[in-house]
């Protein structure tokens, strides 16, 4: 991206894509449901302490039609698992999930009949947090990877 | 509580009763849970209005291998009791208690959901914690730990 400027106003230039992902990156809804503790730790990333807004990603959203990230804070038991199947269905694109906590990684220490061993197993996971529960900074951290793969196109 | 009272009033019904640290604990047969949990309800020297809690016991690999052990409380006289009746694995079933105290509907589909024992005339024996199609029962000891 460039500014020129000169007896005109300013002007912009830049490729279209890039415009977009910027746009993207910069505002990232998520979608405001916890599971379990590490969904504590997400409310206090965005509260006063560590603040989540300082890097654009503090609009948490009670509907899933206007969130694009779904930050799966939490143990997925089976019975659960439809539930957040569903709600990531009900997202529209493009959207993003983060698996926060060892929990959503792998199961965690619940390797047992009634938790899913990774929320991966129902959703597609753009990035893992690991924490058991997830610290807000490592949260904030894994919310400005998300913005850099953001601006970057990738997609895992 | 006075366990010799408790062995005069109903001793008919009672198959072994003993106190461990104050609590008093009936044992029974299951045949008789519903007459027992009925005349201690009724009857106002015990009063037991009020079931605290219902469970399931598997004691694999004894025979028998269940128990189901009920939790009494009387809100008049502010005393507990302790009731169990043992199931064989053949015959894993008992009356429900819902027709004395309402409350055990849900402690009774959480002991059939998790243990597979069977209330005979509860008005809705369905699992209530794990999902509906479920196959098997996670707290009996020969259910492995992470799932079949």
């Amino acid at each position: 991206m460039g500014i020129t400027s000169g007896n005109n106003p300013p002007v912009m230039l830049a490729s279209l894509d890039n415009l977009v992902r910027w746009a993207q990156k910069s505002s990232l809804w998520p979608m405001a449901f916890g599971l379990s503790c590490c969904a504590i730790e997400m409310i206090s990333s965005a509260a006063a302490r560590y603040d989540l807004s300082r890097f654009g990603m503090e609009i948490f959203r009670a509907s899933p039609r206007q969130a694009d990230v779904m930050i799966v804070a939490g143990t997925v038991t089976k019975k659960m698992a439809p539930a957040v199947r569903r709600l990531y269905d009900q997202m529209p694109e493009p959207k993003w999930v983060i698996a926060m906590g060892a929990c959503a990684c792998s199961g965690g220490l619940f390797n047992t009949y009634a938790v899913v061993q990774g929320v991966d197993k129902i959703v597609p996971v753009d990035i893992y947090i690991p924490g058991c529960p997830v610290r807000p900074e490592a949260l904030i951290d894994g919310l400005i990877k998300l913005q850099n793969l953001v601006a970057k196109g990738d997609r895992r | 509580m006075n366990t010799e009272r408790l062995r005069e009033k109903f001793g008919s019904l009672i198959k072994d009763i003993y106190t461990f640290r104050g609590e008093v604990t009936i044992v029974l047969d299951k045949e008789n849970i519903l007459q027992l949990g009925a005349l201690l309800k009724k009857d106002s020297e015990y009063a037991f209005d009020f079931l605290s809690d219902c469970c399931g016991v598997d004691l694999f690999p004894q025979t028998p291998r269940f128990c189901v052990v009920y939790h009494l409380y009387s809100m008049l006289h502010g005393h507990r009791l302790r009731l169990k009746a043992f199931l064989h694995e053949t015959a894993a079933a008992i009356d429900s208690v819902t027709s004395i105290w309402e409350t055990a509907n849900w402690h009774e589909r959480e002991c059939f959901d998790l243990f597979g024992i069977q209330f005979i005339n509860h008005p809705d024996l369905r699992r209530i914690l794990l999902p509906d199609d479920f196959v098997g029962y996670p707290l009996r000891k020969d259910f492995p730990l992470e799932g079949r």
